[in-house]
C-alpha cells in the first residue's frame, strides 16, 4: 500500500487500451442501429421498411421478452423497446441490422413509423396535476409511489420549536458523462440456449437476474463479460442493462452476433441521467440555531419508466436524511412521478446532491434568518461522536466530524479575508460552506424501504452487500488476483496489486491483477460492480482477506518446513521465514504446494487459490419502523469555497476551493485525491454548467457537448485537499469510499457562495451566466 | 452519427476543384471542423466532397489568407486576429479548421467572421464562372446563411493591413473557454472613430458605432443558454468595455 504508479496508465496513455470497440468481433457479426422516437409521447402505429432492410420492430422483439422486474411493482410495464406507445424522445422503437454501422444508419432512414402524437408532460408537478396526460394508462396515474415516514416525534418538535424555517428547491437533471459511451457484442448460442454478452456494464449485478428474467432464460444461460477497459461510467453504464436485453433478443431473432456502439447523440438523449427533484424542506429551530426536527417533501422525477434499480436514487440517502447533523426527529414524504423524459438511473453522487442541496441551503438560510454565524450553526448541530445512529437508521461508523471542520478553518479564515478585501473594492465575492456525510458500500436492501413492511416481508427481507475476490498462487510463486469490481479507469489493478503484495511481502510488480469480469467463471454476487464507492472498503478488503487465507496456509507450510513456531514466520522481501538461514524464497515455498502435495504436513490445505466473500453484518434490512442503514460506512466532507461573480456578465469564477475529507484509511493517496478532483469537477458541472433542458413538448435541447457543457480543465478549480483518516471499524482495511463526496457537496457549496456574493435568498442550478445576471442589479 | 454515402475528390489544381464544385451536390472540404460534424449528424448530404487542402493556389498567407490556411497558421498576421484566436475553439480544432471555412459556415457566434467584419475585410469567391469579391459585412446574411452561391468557393479572405496607430480589442463571453460565444466583441479604434463588431447576439455579426450605440436596439437572439435581455446586457457592458480597451490602446 505504497500509493505507487498506476499500472493501468502505460496502456491507456499509449493508446493501447482495450475497450469494447477495440475487441475482435465474432464471425458473421451484424451491426445494429436503433430507430428512436422523435416524439416525447405518441401512440405507435405500423413500422415498415422496404424489402432487404433487416428490421426488428418493438413488437417483434418484445414478443420474446418479459417486462423488467422492478423493486416497486407497478402496472407501468417496461420493455427495452417501445411496443404500444413511446414515452420519451429517444426511446427505441426498432432495431436495424446491417454489415456495418454506416449501412445500418442508411437503412434506418428507409424505415417508416406511424406515430399519433399525444400531449407530453415534462415537469413532475405537472405530471401529478388533475387531468395530466397519462404515460401509463394501466396505472391510471403518473404517481408511481408515495410514502410517508416519521421518526422520533417531529410533530412535537415542530410544536415546541421557536422558529420554523423552510426552503423550496428544484434540483435539475444532469449526468456525469463518460468519455466512452455504451457498447456491446451479443451472441446467441442456440445449441446451449444461452447468451454471451460482452459489455462494459458496471453493475450492480443485481440486474443480472433481472436481465436473464427479461430474456426468459435461467441466469446461468446469460454469460456476461466485460472488456479489459471501460472509458468511464460514473454510474451511467448501469444503463446498459436494457440494451443488453434488447440486443441479445435481436441476436436471437437474427441468428447472428450483434454489435452495437452508442454514439454521443444517443447517449446524451437516451442513456439516462440523475433524477431531477422538487424538495420542500422545513426545520424546527431553536433560537440558538439548534435544529430539532426536519420535514422533507420530496417529489422525484424518474422520467418515463421506473427503470431498475430506481427508485433507488430517492432511497439511497434515506437513512442519512439528517446529513451530518444530530437531529432526532424526522419526517419524510416521498413521491415518485413519471414524466415524458429519459428514464433516470445510476449517476455519481446518486441521490446525495439532491438531498444536500436542500439541506445545506437550509442550514445557510437558518443562520442568516437568525443572524448567526453560518459555521457556528453548522457546528451546533453536528454529530458529536461516532458510532452514531441516525433517526432513520443509518449507522455512522467512525470519525470526528468537528476535527475535519477544524482542518479547513484556516482556509475559511483566508476566504473571509479575501471576501472583505474584494467587497471593499466593490466586487461581488461570496463564501460558501457545505458539510456532507458520504455513504459507501450500498446495502442491497435499502431500495425496499420504498415498500410497506408487510410487502417487504412477503417478498423476503433483503440486505447485505457481498464482495468477492480470488487470489491464486502459481507454481513459480506468481500471484494473480481477480475481483468483482468492474473498474472503469479508477486504478483498481494498482490498488489490488499493492494490497496483495503487502500480504505476501512481495513487490506490487510481482502481482498480476485481472479485472475483466466473466459471470460464468468469476466469484460474484448481486452487489458486484463499480458503484457506491464499494471498491476500497469492500472489494480491496475482501482481496486482503483472500490473500490472508493463503498467507496463513503458506505460513503453516513454512513453519513445518523450516521448523519454526508459526508465530515467527514473516513474509518480507520475497522471502518467508524468520530471517537469514531460517527462511526460504517465497517462490520455492509456493512451488512445494504445487509439486509436492504428498509431503505437506498434516492439516495444511494444499490448494493455493482462495476465494473470499464478505458482507458487512451491519447491513440489515429495513425494520418494521422503516429504519434502514443504507450503507456500510460513512465518510465525512467539509467544503469551503470562495467565488467571485462578474457584475457585468454574471459569470461565476471559483476563486478557491478547499475540501476536507475523512474517508477512513486511504489505500492510495494519489488516487484518493484523483477521486476528489474528479467528483469536484462533476460537482462544478452540476453547479455552473450542466443541465438536460427539455422544451415544453418534451424535446431534449442538449444533444451535444456544445449544448451540454461539462466543465473542462479551464473551468475546474485546483482544490486544496485535506484528509483525516479515521479507520472504519466495519470494513476489512478500515477504508471508506471517497469517489462521490464532492459530487454531493460541491453543487451546494458553490450555490451557497453565490448566494452569499449576491445576497440572494434563492439560487437555482446550474448557475449559468444568464441566470446569475438576472439576480444582479 | 455516421455520414450518408458520398464521393471524395482530391484535385491537383484549383481549376479542377472549381469544375467539380460546379456539379450539383458538391461541397468543398477544408478543415472539416463544421462540415464533418454536420455530415455525421446527417444535417448535410453532399454527394461529392472536394478536398481543397492540397491546392497550392489556396496557400496565400498575407493580406489575403487562402482557403487552405489553417487557423493555427494565423498567428502574427494581424493584432486583432491574434487577440481573437485563443477564443476560437481549442488548439486541436485550430490545427484543423481554416479561416475561410469558418467564414463559409457563417455561424453568427464565430470569432473569425466577426474580426473580418470589424476590420472591414473582404471575401474572395471563385467558381468555374469566374471570380468576385464582397465586403464581409455584405457576405453574412443570416445564421449559417451567406451570399456564397452553391458552386462558389471562398478562395481567400482579405484583411486590410494592420494600422500601427490603431487600438484593437477582443472580448468574449462563453459558457466555457473555447465554446461558441454567447456574445463576442471586436473593437477597432483608429483615426475615424471606434468600430464595435458584435457577434453571437444577432443573426449575423453587427457593426456599431463604438462611441454611440444603443444595446437595446439590437435584435438579440434567445436560446436556452441565454435570453435576448442577457445578450443586450453584455452588449451594453462588455461591448462598452471592449471599446474602452481599444481606445486605451490607440496610439
Amino acid at each position: 500500500m505504497t500509493g505507487g504508479e498506476r499500472v493501468e496508465d502505460r496502456a491507456l496513455l499509449g493508446g493501447r487500451g482495450r475497450f469494447i470497440d477495440d475487441l475482435p468481433q465474432p464471425p458473421r457479426t451484424l451491426h445494429a442501429a436503433i430507430l428512436r422516437s422523435p416524439h416525447a409521447h405518441a401512440r405507435l402505429g405500423g413500422i415498415t421498411a422496404p424489402e432487404g432492410v433487416r428490421l426488428f420492430t418493438g413488437q417483434d422483439i418484445a414478443a420474446g421478452l418479459r417486462p423488467f422486474i422492478a423493486a416497486l411493482r407497478t402496472p407501468m410495464r417496461h420493455f427495452p423497446v417501445a411496443t404500444d406507445k413511446v414515452r420519451y424522445v429517444g426511446e427505441p422503437v426498432a432495431v436495424v441490422l446491417a454489415e456495418d454501422r454506416y449501412r445500418a444508419e442508411d437503412a434506418l432512414e428507409l424505415v417508416e413509423v406511424e406515430y399519433e402524437p399525444l400531449p407530453a408532460v415534462v415537469s413532475p408537478l405537472a405530471a401529478l396535476a388533475d387531468g395530466a396526460p397519462l404515460l401509463h394508462e394501466a396505472a391510471g396515474t403518473n404517481l408511481a409511489n408515495r410514502r410517508r415516514f416519521s421518526y422520533g416525534d417531529p410533530d412535537g418538535a415542530f410544536t415546541a420549536a421557536e422558529r420554523r424555517i423552510s426552503i423550496e428547491v428544484r434540483y435539475p437533471r444532469s449526468a456525469v458523462t463518460p468519455i466512452e459511451c455504451f457498447g456491446l457484442i451479443a451472441v446467441w448460442d442456440p445449441d446451449a440456449g444461452a447468451f454471451e454478452v460482452t459489455a462494459p456494464f458496471q453493475g450492480p449485478f443485481a440486474l443480472h437476474p433481472v436481465m436473464a428474467a427479461a430474456l426468459g432464460v435461467p441466469a446461468n444461460r446469460l454469460r456476461l463479460r466485460t472488456p479489459p477497459d471501460s472509458g468511464g461510467s460514473f454510474g451511467i453504464k448501469q444503463g446498459l442493462a436494457p440494451y443488453i436485453v434488447l440486443m441479445a433478443a435481436v441476436a436471437r431473432l437474427a441468428g447472428r452476433p450483434v454489435k452495437w456502439i452508442e454514439d454521443r447523440l444517443e447517449h446524451l438523449t437516451a442513456a439516462g441521467s440523475a433524477t431531477n427533484r422538487e424538495t420542500r424542506l422545513e426545520a424546527a429551530v431553536m433560537a440558538d440555531g439548534r435544529v430539532t426536527a426536519l420535514r422533507y417533501r420530496q417529489l422525484e422525477d424518474c422520467g418515463a419508466y421506473i427503470k431498475a434499480p430506481e427508485p433507488a436514487t430517492l432511497y439511497r440517502m434515506h437513512g442519512a436524511m439528517t446529513g451530518a447533523y444530530d437531529i432526532a426527529n424526522l419526517e419524510v414524504e416521498n413521491s415518485i412521478a413519471v414524466t415524458n423524459k429519459t428514464p433516470s438511473g445510476l449517476n455519481r453522487g446518486f441521490g446525495g446532491p439532491q438531498v444536500y442541496f436542500a439541506l445545506e441551503r437550509l442550514m445557510h438560510r437558518i443562520a442568516d434568518r437568525l443572524g448567526l454565524d453560518r459555521l457556528e450553526v453548522l457546528r451546533r448541530n453536528l454529530v458529536q461522536r461516532t458510532p452514531y445512529r441516525t433517526a432513520s437508521g443509518a449507522l455512522y461508523d467512525s470519525g470526528d466530524f468537528g476535527a475535519v471542520i477544524d482542518l479547513a478553518r484556516p482556509a475559511l479564515k483566508e476566504l473571509h479575508a479575501r471576501r472583505a478585501a474584494a467587497r471593499a473594492e466593490g466586487r461581488l465575492y461570496g463564501v460558501g460552506l457545505a458539510a456532507a456525510v458520504e455513504p459507501t458500500v450500498s446495502n442491497m436492501g435499502y431500495i425496499t424501504t420504498v415498500l410497506e413492511h408487510e410487502d417487504r416481508l412477503a417478498g423476503g427481507l433483503k440486505n447485505g452487500a457481498f464482495a468477492a475476490a480470488t487470489v491464486a498462487i502459481d507454481p513459480h510463486g506468481g500471484i494473480t488476483v481477480t475481483a468483482d469490481s468492474t473498474p472503469q479507469g479508477q486504478g483498481h489493478r494498482t490498488v489490488l496489486a499493492e494490497v496483495a503484495a503487502g500480504a505476501f511481502g512481495l513487490a506490487p510488480a510481482d502481482i498480476r491483477v485481472v479485472t475483466e469480469f466473466d459471470s460464468a467463471r468469476d466469484a460474484w454476487s448481486i452487489a458486484a460492480g463499480n458503484y457506491s464507492c464499494r471498491f476500497a472498503p469492500a472489494v480491496a478488503g475482501t482481496a486482503w482477506r483472500a490473500a490472508s487465507v493463503l498467507r496463513e496456509r503458506l505460513a503453516r507450510l513454512a513453519a513445518a518446513r523450516l521448523d519454526l513456531p508459526l508465530e515467527d514466520v514473516r513474509f518480507e522481501g520475497g522471502r518467508v521465514g524468520a530471517g537469514p538461514g531460517r527462511d526460504m524464497p517465497f517462490a520455492r515455498l509456493a512451488g512445494l504446494a504445487h509439486w509436492s502435495p504428498g509431503t505437506l504436513p498434516q492439516g495444511v490445505e494444499p490448494a493455493l487459490r482462495a476465494t473470499e466473500f464478505w458482507t458487512p453484518p451491519e447491513l440489515g434490512p429495513p425494520d418494521a419502523q422503516d429504519r434502514i442503514n443504507g450503507s456500510a460506512a460513512y465518510g465525512f466532507i467539509f467544503d469551503v469555497c470562495g467565488v467571485e461573480v462578474d457584475a457585468d456578465t454574471g459569470r461565476v469564477r471559483i476563486d478557491r476551493y478547499t475540501t476536507a475529507h475523512d474517508a477512513g484509511r486511504l489505500l492510495h493517496r494519489p488516487m484518493a485525491d484523483g477521486q476528489v478532483r474528479g467528483s469536484l469537477s462533476n460537482g462544478v458541472g452540476a453547479a455552473l454548467f450542466e443541465v438536460f433542458v427539455y422544451d415544453g413538448a418534451g424535446q431534449p435541447l442538449a444533444g451535444s457537448f456544445a449544448d451540454y457543457p461539462p466543465p473542462t480543465a479551464c473551468e475546474t478549480p485546483d482544490p486544496e485537499i485535506l484528509h483525516l483518516e479515521s479507520p472504519s471499524p466495519f470494513t476489512p482495511l478500515g477504508a471508506k469510499g471517497i469517489g462521490e463526496g464532492n459530487t454531493m457537496s460541491a453543487p451546494v457549496c458553490i450555490a451557497n457562495a453565490v448566494a452569499d456574493a449576491l445576497g440572494a435568498e434563492d439560487v437555482e442550478l446550474p448557475l449559468t451566466p444568464a441566470r446569475v445576471a438576472a439576480l444582479l442589479p | 452519427m455516421k455520414p450518408p454515402p458520398f464521393d471524395y475528390l482530391r484535385p491537383e489544381r484549383l481549376g479542377e476543384a472549381l469544375e467539380a464544385l460546379a456539379a450539383d451536390g458538391a461541397a468543398a472540404l477544408a478543415g472539416g471542423q463544421s462540415l464533418i460534424a454536420m455530415l455525421n449528424m446527417r444535417l448535410a448530404r453532399p454527394g461529392l466532397l472536394v478536398d481543397i487542402m492540397h491546392l497550392s493556389e489556396l496557400r496565400e498567407r498575407g493580406a489575403r489568407i487562402g482557403a487552405a490556411v489553417r487557423q493555427a497558421e494565423l498567428a502574427g498576421l494581424h493584432p486583432l486576429i491574434d487577440l481573437a484566436l485563443p477564443h476560437v475553439g481549442h488548439y486541436q480544432t485550430r490545427s484543423r479548421g481554416t479561416f475561410c471555412g469558418s467564414v463559409a459556415h457563417g455561424d453568427p457566434a464565430a470569432e473569425l467572421p466577426l474580426c473580418l467584419v470589424a476590420l472591414g475585410g473582404r471575401v474572395h469567391l471563385a467558381s468555374a464562372r469566374g471570380e468576385r469579391a464582397l465586403n464581409a459585412i455584405d457576405f453574412f446574411e443570416g445564421p449559417l446563411m451567406t451570399a456564397r452561391e452553391e458552386d462558389e468557393l471562398i478562395a481567400a479572405v482579405e484583411l486590410p493591413p494592420p494600422d500601427p496607430r490603431a487600438g484593437y480589442a477582443f472580448r468574449e463571453v462563453a459558457l466555457r473557454h473555447g465554446d461558441f460565444a454567447l456574445a463576442a466583441f471586436a473593437a477597432v479604434a483608429d483615426g475615424d472613430g471606434v468600430r464595435l463588431a458584435v457577434g453571437g447576439v444577432a443573426d449575423t455579426p453587427v457593426v456599431l458605432d463604438g462611441l454611440a450605440f444603443d444595446a437595446d436596439a439590437i435584435d438579440a437572439r434567445d436560446d436556452f443558454h441565454a435570453d435576448a435581455a442577457y445578450r443586450r446586457r453584455l452588449v451594453a457592458r462588455v461591448g462598452r468595455a471592449t471599446v474602452e480597451e481599444a481606445l486605451s490602446c490607440r496610439a
